[in-house]
């Protein structure tokens, strides 16, 4: 595979693993590194993605488990990610009390979902991929993945209820 | 779209029903501005589906930065070598030429002075010319 062959293939889907690697991993540097550590896994094993039926769905599950190992290591050594003071830059700063009100809300509600609910809301919500193709991403059936959405859009929803009738009264 | 209609989407999106399709049906309804009041919290939820999307991954990414650096290394480590031999070669001849010299410059010294004693002895021989030329009468 040539170099602009590769490159046709999976450039298109990087900003969707940098985004799960950001789900995963919270820091925009993190998720950086991540993307750029997979890019070059990728193009070491570029003779061996034409074996596979959607290279993007392997490069999403490599994603996943590239972020996994990051997260343990990083427990092992006691180094956890702080974040709660955590800012976008370069937003511009009425933009973000506005979003601290609301949209920022739900990023903590999904932050604190499971992890395997948290990738499924990406990978759905988000990134709007099918079920069938969430499932071999994740390696698991179809229907499970259909169970922990259900899940995820439950807990979040009535996390957000309680907040929006709190907020009112 | 009807309210009744949407109520009944966010029914089955809850239970995890919908199609990507209607679920796009929702995010739209969502971002248009102009929701239900009972509704109020899913503008937040779907807005930021919406908003996440966008963000972009900025840098450039590199392929080939490790394959390359060792190829740079390797190239200058071998011409490091190559300079150093090359130099090291040279300071040998060097030394080697001056040893030389300092040695023929030494034996041609040697020589010169065992010369000049040559030289010397034969002034001495004169000496016996004018003896004898005292001695016997020199032929006219």
């Amino acid at each position: 595979m040539k170099q602009s062959d590769f490159l046709k293939t999976v450039m298109p889907f990087k900003d969707k693993v940098f985004r799960l690697a950001k789900r995963l991993l919270v820091s925009t540097e993190e998720a950086e590194d991540a993307t750029q550590e997979l890019y070059f896994k990728l193009w070491k094993n570029k003779n061996k993605l034409n074996d596979y039926n959607s290279v993007e769905a392997f490069a999403m599950t490599m994603t996943k488990n590239y972020c996994f190992d990051r997260l343990k290591s990083k427990q092992a050594s006691n180094l956890k990610l702080v974040h709660s003071n955590y800012q976008e830059n370069g937003t511009p700063l009425h933009k973000q009390v506005e979003l601290n009100d609301s949209v920022s809300l739900v990023h903590k509600l999904i932050e604190r979902l499971p992890e395997q609910q948290k990738i499924i809301i990406q990978l759905r919500d988000i990134e709007e991929y099918e079920f069938e193709e969430i499932a071999e991403m994740l390696q698991i059936n179809p229907t499970a993945v259909r169970v922990s959405l259900s899940r995820a859009r439950k807990t979040i929803r009535e996390q957000l209820t309680k907040q929006h009738n709190y907020g009112i009264s | 779209m009807e309210l009744a209609n949407i109520e009944k989407l966010l029914e089955k999106y809850l239970n995890a029903e919908t199609s990507i399709a209607e679920e796009k049906e929702l995010k739209n309804y969502f971002s248009q501005g102009n929701v239900a009041p009972h509704l109020k919290e899913y503008e937040t939820l779907f807005g930021y589906f919406s908003t996440s999307k966008n963000e972009r991954f900025t840098k450039t990414i590199q392929l080939k930065t490790k394959k390359v650096n060792w190829k740079w290394l390797s190239v200058a480590a071998s011409i490091v070598l190559l300079v150093s031999v090359y130099t090291g070669y040279q300071k040998n001849q060097e030394r080697k030429a001056e040893k030389i010299i300092a040695e023929t410059q030494m034996a041609l010294g040697m020589l010169s002075a065992n010369l000049n004693k040559g030289t010397a002895a034969v002034a001495h021989l004169q000496q016996f010319e004018t003896t004898k030329n005292k001695v016997f009468k020199q032929p006219k």
